[in-house]
């Protein structure tokens, strides 16, 4: 079945990885900017890593055939230095017209302090003037109630923000249901320990519906799984649901949502 | 029980025929975690603030009805609703520790 993975860190995977997706059906990966497992030094060195998501990753990925996206921005765990954060948020724009990047993501919170809430505000601003999809990613484990809630409240202060056009990502079982309720797409990452199990996000599913609901793997460079998407297809197989139903959020979810950006479009025979 | 948006396929018994086994896995693991604990011989171990709320998701899953996920969730969140006034950690730590913010 054909799929697409709205969130893979794939400068932290192999080109194997790319293989195995594309073996599996993947047409399509997005690729949020992140924290690299450490802390850059210095604005030049978001730099770089925005000409890899725009320049050398996508070259990458089109060996294998899948369309490579991304999202701009400086992620939450970096959020914390504001004189760090306003001086990388300054050279994003330059970036935004590169022909695979979708909008500012993932931006959001780590441990929700003031500082990465001021600097989530300056990047939500960002996506504003520059009229960009958003990307969000809430925080982790004991975080992620208080940040979901915290982020949700901020971005319902702007005029501007039409939930449609904001997807605020690793949702799960105390939190997918504010972030539908307020209108936004939400994301179920399947991602071992920390997020959510194929089971447990079929469960959501069965629970809340696929309206604005998608799945993604989020591989990146700690203990994570670059084909989650298809062991989510077949845990839903083995669920007992059928393809059409599977196919809505692995596929047509994802399509509906990204296309949104005048730049995100599928090759002819991925549709 | 909430309406549910996409019915599951299997009933019941079927669910309990297709994942019964996987659990009971996943119950004996925890299990013996807990033994392992207990081997260990540090009775401290059990005062830990990530133990505490372990044994309260626990009683959650012994006690409790549904929805048993959502429950268990909050015992592991933070309840406060103001954000820190500066990083403390970078990482979490998987439970709400109470006596963080009375040290």
């Amino acid at each position: 079945m054909q799929y697409i993975d709205l969130h893979a860190h794939m400068v932290s995977r192999t080109t194997d990885d790319y293989r195995m997706m594309a073996l599996t059906g993947c047409v399509a990966i997005t690729e949020p900017a992140f924290w690299p497992g450490w802390d850059r030094s210095s604005a030049d060195g978001f730099e770089d890593y925005f000409r890899q998501l725009t320049g050398f990753e996508p070259a990458r990925a089109a060996q294998y055939g899948i369309q490579h996206y991304t999202w701009l921005c400086l992620n939450p765990k970096e959020g914390e230095d504001r004189e760090l954060a306003r001086e990388v948020i300054r050279r994003i724009p330059k970036y935004l017209d590169r022909p695979n990047v979708l909008g500012i993501g993932e931006i959001g919170l780590n441990r929700v302090t003031r500082n990465e809430l001021a600097t989530f505000r300056d990047q939500v601003e960002l996506a504003l003037e520059y009229n960009q999809l958003i990307h969000i990613h809430t925080p982790h484990l004991e975080d992620k109630y208080k940040g979901t809630r915290l982020i949700i409240e901020t971005l319902l202060q702007y005029d501007g923000i039409d939930p449609q056009r904001v997807m605020i990502d690793h949702a799960e079982e105390h939190t997918i249901e504010m972030i539908l309720e307020a209108g936004f797409w939400t994301g179920l990452t399947l991602y071992p320990q920390t997020k959510v199990s194929p089971e447990r996000a079929i469960d959501m599913i069965e629970m809340y519906g696929v309206e604005r609901v998608c799945v993604a793997s989020a591989c990146d460079w700690g203990p994570s799984v670059p084909l989650a998407v298809p062991e989510f297809i077949f845990a839903m197989r083995r669920r007992g649901h059928d393809d059409a139903l599977i196919r809505r959020i692995v596929f047509e979810n994802p399509v509906a949502f990204l296309s949104q950006s005048p730049k995100f479009r599928l090759q002819r025979g991925s549709v | 029980m909430p309406r549910s948006n996409v019915p599951s396929p299997k009933n019941g018994r079927a669910l309990i025929d297709e994942y019964f086994i996987e659990n009971r896995h996943r119950l004996l693991d925890i299990a013996a975690f807990l033994d392992r604990i207990d081997r260990a011989g540090d009775a401290g171990a059990w005062s830990d603030f990530r133990m505490r709320a372990f044994r309260q998701a626990l009683d959650v899953l012994c006690n409790g009805s549904f929805p048993r996920v959502r429950q268990i969730q909050m015992i592991f969140s933070d309840p406060r609703t103001e954000p820190l006034e500066r990083l403390d950690q970078k990482a979490a730590r998987g439970a709400y520790d109470p006596g963080k913010e009375e040290a």
